[in-house]
Order: structure tokens, then sequence, then C-alpha cells
């Protein structure tokens, strides 16, 4: 785990760091972090622990042991990213490892959206891009500037314009990714669908 | 953009708002939790000073971390103990109904629900699992989430989240004799890929949906999300309303009646629009398994580990990929592939129906010597059932261990695993590196019955010369 980590917190309108490129397709959530990892209560010693197997089968050799990538913060994947178990797990020891975004050409659908909801931004890339950041940064320090409010990323001589769904852009930005409290303000809304909705009158009262 | 399918309709209904970022704010009408992916969502109400705000809207069980030999109290494994009872505590600190083991009715979550008839169509279902996709086959719209999201739905019973588009699978004809459901959605994500599905409702109907029984249905739609469609859904009929009468939860008496005519209102329309229809012939469907790292790498039973340049470009990287990780070469045969373990079990087929199956075929006969093969009910209800019908005693003759309910080997969470290099027969839905618990274990994934036959030869068998016979 990173000493001092700290979590995200309020709008997010800007990200900068170095890169940190992961080649591979369909890498998914067990990977990332393994079951047996799962037994916890909290995410706190996740750090350590990502990509456990693949690193110890790489010696030494993965991006994430790699001593030109401590530090990085801005990850850079293939496609279909994050498929597999819903697992919040997996972007939380990404981000307790160091990761605050994830640029790629794809991404799977829940690790997605656990990755909204903790506040660690997604962007996507044709498949050529991501190439060409991932040959770059093979052998060179890619320091990228990103920036919400454009989704546009800057690094000595590359300029990326980035996508990102919109709803997420907005959401990063009024820091209202971290939804509970937004959701909470329909309460009234929410008690209406509540008594409203016709297989709650007629469900068992066995509960 | 789709309009009047069963999902427009069931997405309109739990809308409560359009959230400023564009997104909707959805209802939850049954949230399900287990002891993984709970405690740190009520740690975090907690933290936020929060409350659960419909106690009797959220279900919880046990399943992931429990041992499937010994489950005397504590457990072994001081972890998975300090989880089980930071789920008890957290269950009676909110009110929320547990079915602890022992109580009859404990098991895989997505076995559970539907058992106890808490699972119903028209309904909004979450829970922090990714195969809560189970429950669409009984005309829900279901969805696994992640903590934070639980934690949403613990505060809230709502969650925000973008409207998916519909894909409308129809599956043509029927199945053939030994061809079961997981072939057919083996069959359908080989077709279309393990991310075809992001962003989609996997809508699976046709001749050949039809026909199958609410056990096999849920089969179908448990594995949509390793097609990448986070939702998979049945549109309910006669079948699901069979099922789902006389169970525990179901409505009773004039409340059935209210309920049975709503859900018959509930499917999608002659006139339906979708986003995408794909067409296929269940006929021609094979004994299907998977010689890879991901559950879109298979073949029919009959056919060779595809080479390099047969696969989608797109295919190709992972493929070699899996060819190194699998020790197989490109053009083999997968069938006589040698076993090392069998196992029967999971969310995907730990039922009855499937452990009917399999014991079928093991009937009168006996493991091999060089496989390690046991069987994991899905649920202490379907282990009861199992027992009434002498199926146990099939399996314990065959050489098959039995064991208590659990999710055991689909993840190895619990004390279940691959060791070394081992090559699994694996009734489950994930085959990637690692899954199975050793970082080095092999999953091939196919149906219960195949997996049987495989037990029985000692490796990958066509199930069909064993029950044709």
């Amino acid at each position: 785990m990173k000493s001092g980590f700290t979590a995200p917190i309020g709008q997010i309108k800007q990200i900068q760091g170095t890169c940190i490129s992961l080649i591979g397709d369909d890498i998914d959530t067990d990977r990332i972090i393994p079951a047996r990892f799962l037994k916890c209560v909290n995410f706190d010693s996740l750090g350590n622990s990502v990509f456990e197997d693949d690193r110890k089968t790489l010696n030494g050799k993965h991006p994430f042991d790699l001593e030109g990538n401590k530090g990085a913060s801005i990850l850079i994947v293939n496609s279909n990213f994050g498929c597999g178990s819903s697992r919040e797990h997996a972007p939380q020891a990404l981000m307790r490892w160091g990761i605050k975004a994830i640029i790629g050409e794809s991404f799977a659908e829940i690790f997605y959206s656990n990755c909204i909801a903790i506040g660690i931004p997604c962007f996507t890339l044709p498949k050529k891009s991501i190439k060409d950041i991932q040959q770059y940064n093979d052998n060179k320090t890619l320091f990228l500037e990103i920036n919400l409010k454009n989704s546009f990323a800057k690094s000595k001589g590359l300029n990326l314009n980035l996508n990102i769904q919109e709803s997420s852009r907005k959401m990063f930005l009024s820091g209202e990714w971290d939804a509970t409290s937004t959701l909470l303000e329909n309460e009234h809304l929410i008690e209406n669908k509540f008594n409203d909705l016709p297989y709650l009158k007629f469900t068992s009262n066995y509960l | 953009m789709s309009q009047n399918t069963l999902f427009d309709k069931v997405w309109d209904l739990h809308k409560v708002s359009s959230l400023p970022g564009g997104s909707d704010q959805i209802f939850i009408g049954l949230h399900l939790i287990h002891e993984v992916t709970s405690p740190q969502a009520f740690g975090a109400l907690r933290d936020k000073n929060l409350k659960v705000k419909f106690p009797n809207r959220t279900v919880a069980t046990v399943d992931h971390i429990v041992p499937t030999d010994n489950q005397s109290r504590p457990f072994q494994d001081d972890l998975a103990e300090q989880m089980i009872q930071t789920l008890e505590r957290n269950c009676i600190e909110n009110k929320i109904k547990f079915f602890n083991i022992g109580s009859g009715n404990q098991g895989i979550v997505h076995v559970v629900a539907p058992e106890l008839g808490l699972t119903q169509p028209g309904m909004t279902i979450a829970c922090g699992d990714s195969h809560t996709s189970t429950h669409g086959a009984f005309g829900a719209i279901a969805f696994g989430i992640g903590t934070s999201q639980v934690r949403d739905v613990l505060a809230s019973q709502t969650i925000a989240m973008n409207k998916l588009k519909v894909r409308q699978i129809w599956c043509e004809k029927k199945l053939s004799n030994g061809v079961y459901a997981k072939d057919l959605v083996l069959h359908i994500i080989n077709r279309l890929g393990v991310k075809a599905g992001v962003g989609f409702a996997y809508e699976f109907a046709g001749p050949a949906i039809s026909a199958l029984s609410m056990e096999e249905r849920m089969t179908i739609c448990n594995m949509s999300i390793e097609g990448g469609a986070r939702c998979g859904y049945i549109n309910p009929d006669e079948t699901t309303f069979r099922y789902i009468k006389e169970r525990l939860c179901a409505p009773k008496n004039n409340n059935w009646d209210k309920a049975l005519k709503w859900w018959q209102s509930l499917k999608s329309n002659e006139n339906s629009i979708y986003d995408d229809v794909i067409t296929l012939d269940a006929s021609k469907v094979e004994p299907t398994v998977t010689w890879g790292i991901t559950p879109s790498q298979s073949v029919g039973i009959n056919q060779e580990i595809p080479l390099l340049n047969e696969l989608h470009p797109n295919d190709q990287f992972i493929a070699e990929e899996a060819y190194e990780y699998m020790g197989f070469e490109p053009g083999q045969s997968i069938k006589d592939t040698p076993i090392d373990v069998c196992f029967i079990g999971s969310c995907t087929n730990g039922r009855i129906s499937d452990l009917r199956v399999a014991a079928k075929v093991l009937k009168d006969k006996k493991v091999s010597i060089n496989v390690k093969a046991f069987v994991v009910p899905g649920s202490e209800k379907v282990a009861k059932e199992a027992k009434k019908e002498g199926l146990d005693k099939i399996f314990i003759d065959s050489g098959f261990q039995w064991r208590e309910p659990g999710c055991s080997m689909c993840l190895a969470m619990n004390s279940d695993k691959l060791i070394g290099n081992q090559i699994s027969a694996s009734s489950s839905n994930r085959n990637f590196k690692g899954r199975q618990g050793s970082p080095s274990g092999r999953t091939l994934l196919m149906s219960p019955a195949m997996v049987a036959a495989a037990a029985i030869n000692g490796k990958v068998s066509d199930v069909r010369e064993l029950i044709n016979k």
C-alpha cells in the first residue's frame, strides 16, 4: 500500500502523472486482484496485491514492478479491461497502488462503473493511438496532464483528444461521482416509487 | 433506441429521476447481498452516518467463502470466519433477513433467491456480484454492481446508471439430445465474443429458449456477463409462473392472481424495436468446451482448437496468450484432453436439474482413478432434494466427493483449489488465468453432463457417446 494514501474527494478536474503501460486484451478482475485477496472487510491493504499472480509469474518484469514505473498514476491498457467479476476490489487495488486515471481501447461495464464510483476517470482512445502510446512509453517516460473540462491530455510533444462518457465527465467536474448524497436528494421521489411499484403491493410479507 | 421491449418497460417503471449528469436514477426492487462485496458498503454507511432505507428489500446469504467440507464454526480459516461474522452483525444491526448456514435456505445467492420465490418478473434486481444477470431468466432486469453501488442501494434503494441498449438473440429450433443450455450459451459467447455485450442488455428469445426449463434459462442468463452484457433476460411465460407458484416468498391467494395478471402483461411486444438482432440455429449447437482463457475461446467437442489465422485479427492476441498458458497447440483436438479435477457446481450449473443430469451419466459407472471429482450443490435446498432422490449416493458410488453448498472452486475463495497447472473440467462460468485458485491452473468450461463424462473417462469426452448407448 502507498503510504499516505488518500481517496479522491469532491470535484476532479485535472489529473497529472506519468504513464504505466499494461499490454493485453481482456485482462479480467481475477488477474487484477486474485480472489484470495477478497477475504477482507475493508480495501486498505489491497494495493500491494494488485496483479499478484501475474507479477509472480513474470518475476520482477511485470510493469507494476519495473523501477521506471514507480510513482506512475495513469494506466494505459488495451481492450475490454476489467472484464469478469464485479469486485470493486480491482479498481480499489489499482487506486491504492497509485493509479488515478485509466486510458484504454475499451472497458468492461461493471469495472467502468466501479471506477466512476470511486473517482477514477476512464478514457478511451482508438486501438492505434493506444498502441502508439504504449510503444512510446516502452522506453521513455511519458508525463501526461489530463484536463477533464475539455477531455484533453497533453505532454511534451503529444496532444490527445480523449473520449469519455459525457455523464461521467460531468459527474467528475461537479463532484457527483460520489453518488449517495445526490441520490438521497430525491428522497420523496424514491418513497413515491416504493409506494407505486405494483409488485411491492402484492409481494409476500415473509420478509 | 429500443422501444417497447421488456427491458424498456421495466426500466421506465423503475426510473426515479434523470440525474444532472445524464444518467437515470433507478429504483432497485430487490437487493441481494453476500459476505464478500457488502462489508465495505456497510462500513461506508457508518462513515456517512446513514441508515438502510428499506431493510426488507435486501436479503442476505453467505456463499463465496464457506468451506464445503467442514462447516462447523468457527471456520478453520480465520479470515472467512471474520467475513461471516461481519455479515451476521451487519444483518442484525440493520434488520436484514439473512439465510445463514443451517437455515435450510443458505446457498449461492443466485440459486437461493429464485428457489425462495424472491426473484419475480418485472423487478429490478441488483447484487454485488456479476452473475446477478441470472435472475433475468424470470423477466427481471438484474445486474451486478460494485461495492460503492451496494452502499448506494442500501442507503437509497436506487443507483445511478445509464440506460442500456437491447440486443435480441433469437434462437431457432431446439437443442439436440445431449446438448444443454450451457452449450448454447457458450456457443453464443463464442459467436459474439466477450465484449460485444458491453452497453447492451441481451434478450434471449425464440423457440429454443421457450422450450427451456427455468433452471436452464438461468444458466443462459447467468453467463450474459461473460459475453460482456451486464444484464440478460427472457420474457416470462407459463414456465416462469409455474416455477414461482407456491414458493416461500411468492405472492399468495388474491395477490397471486394480481401478480399473474401483471406479469402476463410484461413481455416485449410484437412491435418492439431492438438496437440489434442476432439469429442462430440451436439445433446445430454441439457439446461445447472452452480451450482458452476467456469464455469465448470454445469449440464443439469434435472440433480442433483454432489456428491463429482462422481467428479474427482482434482475437489473435489473446489466443496466443491462451495457447501458451494452456499448453495447447493450435489445431489440436479438444477431445481426449486429459483431466485432473472435475467440478460440478456454481451459480451457472449447481441446481437440482444439473445434478440430475450428471447423476444420470454417472449411474453405475466409476470416476477414472486419475481424476479428483467433487460436486457442490448450489444450495441447502438443492442438497436436500438431491438426497431425497438418492443422487448423493450415485455421485458417491461413482467416486465423486459430495460437499456442502457454496461457490467453492468456481472462484476458489475457500480451500477448494486447483494445484499447480492441473486441468479441470468445470461446470462453472470462468476460465480466466488463475481463476480456480492456482496461478497456473487451467479450466475447461462445459456442461455438467460433459463434466461427468470427463470424470468417467479421465479426459474430455462426448457425453452423447455415453448416454446414447
